[in-house]
């Protein structure tokens, strides 16, 4: 089984870059993402976070 | 500030939550009765169009597509118009969506019953239906995102990316793995064989669960939860996380559904990696959903949504802790084929996916009907029932795949198997399929009394069909306030920029799974002694899609010791490269059948179809009669070869020219085989002559149905079988 993997492995040329590929792609991802999710403002997050409960003060939902 | 005034459109959400409702029971009912069919085999016995094989994709699409797709749909509907502060781009394309999606649902309960079927799970339908879908699905994309191109709202609620998301990747993963070449208006071949038809097809079975049943649920989830609570999502920031890395994921994940199979060890492990992963982005959305109840957990005593969506994203959490459990190989190894991954699936059916669209069709009706909810104490009584059907579901099935895997790897002091009959584990979890069923009933009449209670709602209230609403345009956003933006704040007001990054996202995964495998096809090791089907075997390979025979049996035997002792020589990627499309199959109702192939006679395959009883008793199978009866095509046997030949299986123009004389040569084998039971010259002679007497067409047992199987079935696994069993093991190691 083992044998059978390597050898699919073996044949893909620069192989051995592929792992450090993926490690940079993840890495920089999730770098990224929290560096976004940090950076945002509290004021924003908070309107954002508001949108789904802005129309019920609308006169159409007279029960809420 | 200029303030418009317009319309929200209830009318389309309305629509989509009439048929989420009634397909909803259809789609239930149909697992219901499959239920059923575990402890009376025969209960529709001789109708082949309700039969277990066909049916089985039936309740799983009718599910699926039918009542969890139009909830989504109604809830998409419903939410983005307000989250946008806009009407849909579009009445015509909503209707489109609407209409041509009922349509889809009504091919797929016509055509798969009667037995029109690609037999790759979840994506069952035929080619055209295929076309069909994708078509409806860009006019919903397009409605989507033409929405937000006119909004009112500067920001894209996180909900709106989880949209999104399930719009590109749904339609990347249905284009992709309906790749097929057509035979005929309702028949046609994967165009990948084997090993890569597997990858391609659990890649997409498994994101159909994550961007179909997941991720338009997450989206309704931070819409409708903070709705009913009132108060804002716990944490906004988490959902940013939870939404990236959850889409980013995901889609690696596939091959978990393919541990210790013929696939690269390399894929397999890439997808345990990824799917333990997945626990961070899981859980942290269940979290946030769980903690916006914050202070507001005494609404959820009283409140029939708030109870329901509690219960939903409970299933949730239980359902993504037990997947990247059941994708490591120690868990997967027990859990596999058995009915734990039932139990596993109908946690997340019936309480995710049923539970929050409950919740949301309780909350929704009322306001889109100006009333109060006809009765609360039916609500409730709902909610408890189908709490109690699913606990009442899902425990029997996880002890029932205990015991599978207890009793199918029980050996002997002596290294024989403890439970060498296959049924005496079948006989021994009967009583599981009993509750099984109790559990289901409960749960479907817990939906019957919603829509009870739901119609009762609407008789009293009165519909809004088109929602006043005011908000002020947007205006051009100033350098000024943009200076000092970060990334992602931009990001969240731009509709197309965001969903390329999604479809990046979604992409990469996709990308290093898939191209390897299709590309490097030269390194699946090639075994000299694997030729093709003759043309017979192949008739009788279509008969085997058409009656999901795939649905009970696998054709795929790992290598464990309890396998190899109870089935035969362990399965290796080079048998299946002629395998358009493959039938390793997910689920072992009955014993695996790679290498049932010269294991009985032709005369047992026949009784056996014709009663199961009959030659195993105990058994569970329902009865093929019709498969005896009727007479096997073969005008069209050209053109599969042809196919066949355009996707690389090396037929020569001769076979293709011959192939009717090939498939009735074979034929005449087998009908002299049968002929050596003297019980069947005698009532097969009885038969002709009472033909003749009543001057009826009589059809001989060489062209029928059941040869062309039984021509298949004999074939199944001996292409390494026959020769030096030593010898194919050294090549495939």
């Amino acid at each position: 089984m083992l044998k059978f993997a390597k050898n699919y492995m073996e044949s893909i040329e620069g192989i051995a870059t592929y792992p450090m590929i993926s490690l940079l792609i993840f890495f920089v991802f999730f770098v990224l993402l929290f560096w976004w999710v940090l950076s945002a403002s509290k004021e924003h997050i908070k309107e954002v976070s508001e949108i789904p409960l802005e129309e019920d003060n609308n006169q159409n939902n007279p029960l809420l | 500030m200029e303030v418009q005034q317009f319309y929200y459109d209830n009318k389309i959400v309305k629509k989509f939550l009439y048929a989420t409702m009634f397909w909803g029971i259809v789609g239930m009912s149909v697992g219901l009765l499959l239920a059923f069919m575990f402890l009376f085999p025969n209960l529709t016995d001789g109708i082949s169009w309700l039969s277990f094989g066909r049916l089985r994709p039936l309740h799983t699409n009718a599910v699926i597509f039918a009542f969890v797709g139009n909830a989504i749909f109604a809830g998409v509907y419903y939410s983005t118009q307000r989250l946008l502060k806009a009407r849909m781009f579009s009445d015509g394309l909503s209707n489109f969506n609407f209409w041509g999606w009922q349509a889809i649902i009504f091919a797929a309960a016509i055509t798969l019953p009667l037995g029109y079927t690609t037999s790759k799970e979840y994506a069952e339908l035929e080619w055209p239906i295929d076309l069909a879908i994708a078509v409806v699905w860009v006019a919903f994309g397009w409605n989507l995102i033409g929405t937000m191109l006119k909004r009112r709202q500067r920001h894209l609620y996180v909900a709106i990316w989880f949209y999104l998301a399930t719009f590109v990747t749904v339609a990347v993963l249905h284009i992709f793995n309906s790749l097929a070449i057509p035979v005929s208006a309702l028949k046609s071949y994967s165009v990948y064989a084997g090993v890569q038809d597997a990858l391609v097809q659990w890649w997409y079975g498994h994101n159909a669960v994550a961007f179909f049943l997941t991720t338009p649920f997450l989206g309704l989830m931070y819409y409708f939860v903070p709705k009913a609570a009132n108060r804002p999502i716990y944490s906004y920031r988490l959902s940013i996380v939870h939404f990236w890395s959850l889409i980013f994921i995901y889609i690696w994940a596939g091959p978990h559904h393919l541990l210790y199979s013929a696939l690269p060890e390399w894929a397999q492990n890439l997808g345990v990696a990824f799917s333990i992963m997945l626990i961070a982005p899981s859980w942290g959305g269940m979290i946030n959903g769980l903690l916006t109840l914050r202070g507001a957990w005494d609404k959820v005593r009283t409140d029939a949504t708030l109870k329901f969506m509690v219960v939903a994203i409970t299933g949730y959490g239980m359902a993504t802790f037990e997947g990247p459990m059941l994708s490591l190989k120690n868990v997967n190894a027990i859990a596999h084929f058995s009915d734990w991954i039932i139990a596993h699936v109908h946690v997340g059916a019936l309480a995710w996916n049923g539970f929050l669209t409950f919740g949301m069709i309780y909350w929704l009706v009322p306001r889109m009907c100006k009333t109060e909810l006809y009765s609360k104490g039916l609500a409730n009584f709902h909610f408890w029932i189908g709490t109690l059907g699913i606990i009442l579901y899902a425990l029997p099935m996880y002890v029932a795949g205990f015991t599978q895997a207890l009793m199918w790897k029980e050996f002997n002091p002596d290294g024989t198997l403890a439970y060498g009959n296959f049924l005496e584990t079948v006989n021994e979890i009967i009583p599981m399929y009993w509750m099984r069923a109790i559990g289901g009933s409960l749960y479907i009449v817990g939906a019957i009394v919603m829509i009870y209670n739901v119609v009762s709602t609407i008789k009293k209230g009165s519909a809004v069909e088109d929602e006043l609403a005011e908000a002020a345009a947007l205006t051009k956003v100033s350098k000024r306030r943009t200076s000092g933006e970060t990334f992602h704040t931009w990001l969240e007001r731009k509709p197309v920029q965001l969903s390329i990054l999604a479809t990046i996202a979604i992409l990469i995964g996709g990308i290093i799974q898939i191209v390897p495998t299709i590309l490097v096809k030269s390194n699946i090791p090639t075994i000299s002694s694997v030729k093709p089907y003759t043309p017979l075997e192949l008739e009788g390979r279509d008969l085997y899609i058409r009656e999901g025979c795939v649905g009970c049996h696998s054709q795929m035997i790992r290598p464990f010791r309890s396998e190899v002792e109870r089935y035969g020589e362990y399965a290796k990627a080079g048998e299946f490269i002629y395998d358009h499309p493959f039938l390793w199959g997910s689920k072992r109702t009955g014993p695996d059948l790679l290498r049932v192939g010269g294991k009985y006679s032709d005369n047992w395959h026949l009784n056996h179809m014709y009663d199961p009883q009959s030659t195993s008793s105990g058994s569970i199978m329902p009865a093929y009669q019709w498969l005896i009866k009727n007479e096997h095509k073969r005008d069209d046997i050209n053109g599969k070869m042809r196919a066949m030949v355009a996707l690389g299986v090396p037929y020569t123009e001769e076979e293709v020219a011959n192939a009717k004389q090939l498939m009735d040569a074979q034929a005449l084998k087998i009908e002299k085989n049968l002929y050596s039971d003297p019980d069947f010259a005698k009532v097969y002679e009885a038969d002709k002559k009472d033909a003749e007497a009543n001057g009826e067409r009589f059809v001989p047992m060489r062209d029928r149905e059941i040869v062309a199987l039984i021509a298949y079935l004999q074939r199944l696994g001996t292409d390494i079988k026959i020769k030096g069993k030593t010898e194919t093991i050294s090549q495939n190691r």
